[in-house]
């Protein structure tokens, strides 16, 4: 496993501009900035849910890497596991849970707790029990 | 101007996830690790968000509508149920195993690693299948299924 820094001054300043991009799409769009949602807009049937804001929702997360290279002077660093298999299983619970409970980290974790939304707080604490017990098991028990 | 809205709110939200270091797997997996390579950074990208998130809501929903749509899309669902906490507690089982959940994977897409390609599919298929699943369910009880 990777040790990484503590970054308390960047992960509040990426926290505040995540919150940014949140607040301007609720103030001007009326939409709740979560993640799996908008991407579930994307799919059919659409029904209302306006598939070309989406699209161009998720058109400008794809687009920060680039931004952040030119400003960094250097592409993201990142460390993601070449398990393909366990990749592929996480991305199925990632979706399906996410679909299944309404939200993600963005529309529960930080939309829906800004709402107060008792329903964002326990889906909250819940992934974040099961996140912190899953790597746990991997690290301390299992080992991987 | 709608559309462009959408796209500069994605570009400012995905910076957010880059210089956070949310969309690092690694760092996600430190911090959801307490009993090894602890690293307790995302609990500042929860706090600056949701502190700028709750002052910015607070002052939005007060209005009669947004600035450039019709109407507010908010959630509608109220009961804590099965269907959340069970949905929940695999979402993190997933997110615990890679460390992505779907805003950081997405903005990873164009850095190209496989793993991150083989998720985002994988992911996408899981959200048709929940969205399949809820159908289903809704069609048996007749209720309608509920946007988010």
């Amino acid at each position: 496993m990777t040790v990484t820094e503590f970054t308390p001054l960047a992960s509040t300043l990426g926290g505040v501009l995540i919150g940014i991009g949140a607040v301007m799409l609720l103030a001007l769009d009326g939409r709740i900035a979560g993640i799996s949602g908008i991407l579930g807009r994307l799919l059919p049937p659409y029904q209302g849910a306006d598939p070309l804001g989406a699209a161009c929702f998720v058109l400008g997360l794809t687009a920060a890497p680039f931004i952040y290279q030119a400003a960094a002077g250097g592409p993201f660093v990142q460390t993601i596991s070449d398990n393909l298999g366990l990749m592929a299983v996480a991305g199925v619970l990632v979706g399906f849970g996410a679909g299944f409970s309404g939200g993600c980290t963005s529309g529960h974790g930080v939309c829906g707790i800004a709402r107060l939304s008792p329903r964002s707080m326990m889906a909250t604490l819940t992934f974040m029990a099961t996140g912190f017990a899953t790597v746990y098991g991997m690290r301390h028990l299992i080992g991987g | 101007m709608r559309q462009a809205v959408n796209f500069l709110a994605g570009l400012i939200f995905g910076l957010g996830l880059l210089i956070s270091g949310m969309a690092n797997p690694a760092k996600v997996q430190n911090f959801l690790d307490i009993a090894g390579t602890f690293d307790p950074s995302l609990i500042f990208v929860m706090a600056g968000a949701v502190t700028v998130s709750l002052i910015g809501y607070r002052f939005i929903l007060q209005r009669p509508r947004p600035i450039l749509a019709e109407r507010f899309y908010l959630p509608t669902a109220k009961d804590i149920d099965l269907r959340l906490v069970g949905g929940a507690a695999l979402f993190g089982i997933g997110w615990g195993l890679s460390g992505f959940c779907p805003g950081p994977a997405i903005v990873s897409l164009p850095l190209l690693a496989k793993g991150t390609l083989i998720f985002v599919l994988a992911m996408l298929a899981g959200i048709g299948l929940a969205r399949l699943a809820r159908q289903g369910k809704a069609r048996r009880t007749g209720a309608l299924p509920q946007a988010e």
